[in-house]
């Protein structure tokens, strides 16, 4: 958490000093205007994430119920004054203005607060426990998704129309259309009821602290083979989709036909000139994925019973925890515009049109 | 000659019908619900307990006796009522926010746009879970939450249809003519933008479904004796490797609903956009 903070601190003020050292004349062109850009992208960034904030908190704090309530009206031994000692300890009996602004400072300095539930542990330090295996699951599923649908999308450009393509469409669309817990269920039934091949869910088995490192290891690599299966399946056919669009964008453009005029391979025009080109709104589209990467890790993780930040959001949700609920939300804010940054300027670097600015009107946004 | 039109319409448009297809099958197993189901989907029957699907009980019964198939075909009534209202609330704002945006433009487009580009950042599931969750979890606010949720794309695809349609002479002879703004809005500009909104109003239909599945999934979506097609498949996941028919036929019905409602935009899209591909 705190690594990202200094990250995208550090990234403002180096674009700020490279934005204002640079000579004035020199501010209109070159290096200076990818600098602009990328200054005025992390501003927005900036607003983005208030704008995120603003809207969970207030949201989260006026609908109706409130954190006290579980603790207080299904107890029989509790009287409103208990209910309203219990508000002012938390700070709730204050203007909600008051309570964001308090929140917000607090936010600043890193400290999300405490969970309201009764181990009232520091809310970073449960996150940061939960955090890693969501992490580790995405980025394992990010990894097979793309080893997967780049060929299958340049396969399916290079042929439009033809078998490849069709029968990758029809598995485009039944992977839209597929929901991801009945696939989880389906998978679940076969392979570990029926064949008794894969562990039904959890982590690690209940005899996994007496195996061999290579033993650990194995056992959570069986535990995680269907999540990870199906996340990937998830977002398989909208990232094929997109790279067989990609592909079939560039195809059209005239270097691909000079290319082929002076009689390069088939393979080298495909490989090298069409996809390297292709890749690059790729880039874009990962930073959009995450949120959709968060929110499905809510249901995968209740499935399978896995200790990630969905299940922790799940309970958070359930308990009407709101700094813990806050908390996970901000993680995803800061998750997802990290993402988008990153993206953005990564298409920066791979595209020498943007670097040098000459098509400072094409928003990649 | 129409006969070969007719027959070069189907060999083009193959998956738009057959998307219409899916799509009226379940609009009618959902208005014809109380005709169609042999059994009251909330009585409960201890002879009939976990039975496999057989004659009497097309789709098996599930743990407490209940008829899966009349259980079904009302969850069909939830999952298109949360489709269509959900979609006319995001319709609604979306429109309304794309066409304020792109014809003022300035102050009011940047505003708007870039509070589009919040709701766009937004982890949108861990809102929806969190709202319904504090909200008592009823249907309507299920519909209510998914609509507040889902407009962006809407507002960003009518504002840019919007921006160019704005320029262009018929509008200027409109504005010549003396007609009001809101009567160009509605009357000039929104039906020319309406074909893209349709298509993206379709494929709508089908991420409510998918969204209020999940959430009916996760316990927080419609109600325990009430059945949805999500609500039916957590009590697969109580019986897994007991009872397959209660896994299986919910999840199908869901693809097959969704598939519909994707095949039927796409074709609309096809269709309707000179521009597609």
């Amino acid at each position: 958490m705190s690594f990202w903070f200094y990250l995208l601190s550090a990234l403002v003020s180096v674009c700020a000093a490279l934005y204002f050292l640079a000579p004035a004349g020199r501010r209109t062109g070159g290096g200076a205007l990818f600098a602009g850009r990328v200054l005025r992208k992390c501003l927005w960034v900036f607003a983005v994430f208030i704008g995120i904030t603003l809207v969970g908190f207030f949201v989260i704090h006026l609908a109706p119920g409130s954190p006290t309530d579980l603790q207080t009206t299904m107890n029989p031994l509790a009287d409103i004054g208990a209910q309203q000692r219990l508000a002012a300890f938390y700070g709730l009996d204050r203007p909600l203005h008051e309570q964001y602004a308090l929140w917000l400072k607090r936010l600043l300095q890193l400290d999300f607060g405490n969970s309201m539930s009764s181990d009232s542990r520091p809310v970073m330090e449960k996150i940061a426990e939960r955090l890693p295996l969501t992490l580790w699951i995405n980025v394992i599923t990010l990894f097979f998704t793309l080893v997967l649908s780049i060929p299958i999308g340049v396969y399916a450009a290079k042929r439009r129309g033809g078998l490849f393509d069709k029968a990758t469409t029809l598995f485009v669309f039944l992977g839209f259309a597929m929901p991801g817990f009945w696939l989880s269920l389906l998978l679940m039934v076969k392979f570990s009821i029926e064949l008794q091949w894969l562990p039904l869910s959890g982590l690690v088995s209940v005899d996994h602290a007496g195996l061999s490192a290579p033993g650990k290891a194995l056992d959570i690599a069986k535990h995680l083979a269907l999540p990870v299966f199906v996340s990937t399946f998830g977002s398989l056919a909208g990232m094929s989709r997109f790279m067989r669009a990609s592909m079939l964008d560039v195809l059209r453009s005239d270097f691909i036909l000079t290319a082929r005029a002076k009689g390069l391979p088939e393979r080298l025009v495909l490989f090298r000139h069409a996809l390297a080109n292709a890749l690059l709104p790729l880039i874009t589209i990962l930073g959009l994925s995450v949120p959709g990467l968060i929110g499905g890790s809510v249901i995968l993780e209740y499935i399978f019973s896995l200790p990630g930040m969905g299940q922790l959001f799940y309970s958070a949700v359930m308990a009407r925890d709101y700094p813990l609920i806050m908390g996970n939300l901000v993680l995803g804010a800061v998750l997802t515009l990290a993402g988008n940054l990153l993206a953005d300027v990564a298409y920066g670097l791979a595209d020498p049109r943007i670097r040098s600015g000459f098509a400072a009107n094409t928003n990649s946004r | 000659m129409s006969v070969r039109k007719l027959r070069y319409f189907l060999e083009t448009h193959g998956l738009l019908i057959f998307g219409l297809l899916l799509v009226s099958c379940m609009a009618l197993a959902a208005v014809c619900a109380p005709w169609l189901a042999g059994y009251d989907p909330l009585r409960i029957d201890p002879d009939a307990i976990l039975l496999p699907p057989c004659l009497a009980h097309p789709l098996g019964t599930d743990a407490l006796g209940r008829d899966v198939f009349s259980r079904m075909l009302y969850g069909a009534r939830v999952s298109l009522q949360v489709g269509l209202v959900s979609v006319g609330i995001s319709i609604s704002i979306g429109t309304g926010v794309g066409l304020t945006a792109g014809w003022f433009r300035g102050l009011a487009d940047e505003c708007l746009m870039r509070f589009v580009d919040i709701m766009l950042c937004f982890p949108t599931f861990f809102l929806i879970l969190a709202v319904i969750a504090f909200l008592e979890p009823s249907l309507l606010n299920i519909m209510i939450v998914i609509g507040l949720t889902s407009w962006m794309g809407t507002a960003r695809l009518v504002r840019a249809e919007t921006l160019s349609l704005r320029e262009r002479e018929f509008i200027l002879a409109a504005r010549l003519s003396g007609a009001k703004t809101a009567r160009i809005l509605l009357r000039h500009i929104l039906p020319n933008a309406a074909a893209p909104v349709l298509v993206s109003a379709t494929l709508g239909v089908g991420g409510a479904i998918l969204t209020e599945s999940g959430l009916s999934f996760l316990g927080i979506g419609v109600q325990y004796p009430n059945p949805s097609w999500g609500n039916i498949l957590i009590e697969g996941k109580e019986t897994l490797g007991v009872a397959w028919w209660l896994s299986l036929f919910p999840g199908l019905a869901i693809l097959c609903a969704v598939l519909g409602y994707n095949l039927l935009g796409d074709g609309l899209r096809d269709l309707l956009d000179r521009r597609s591909r």
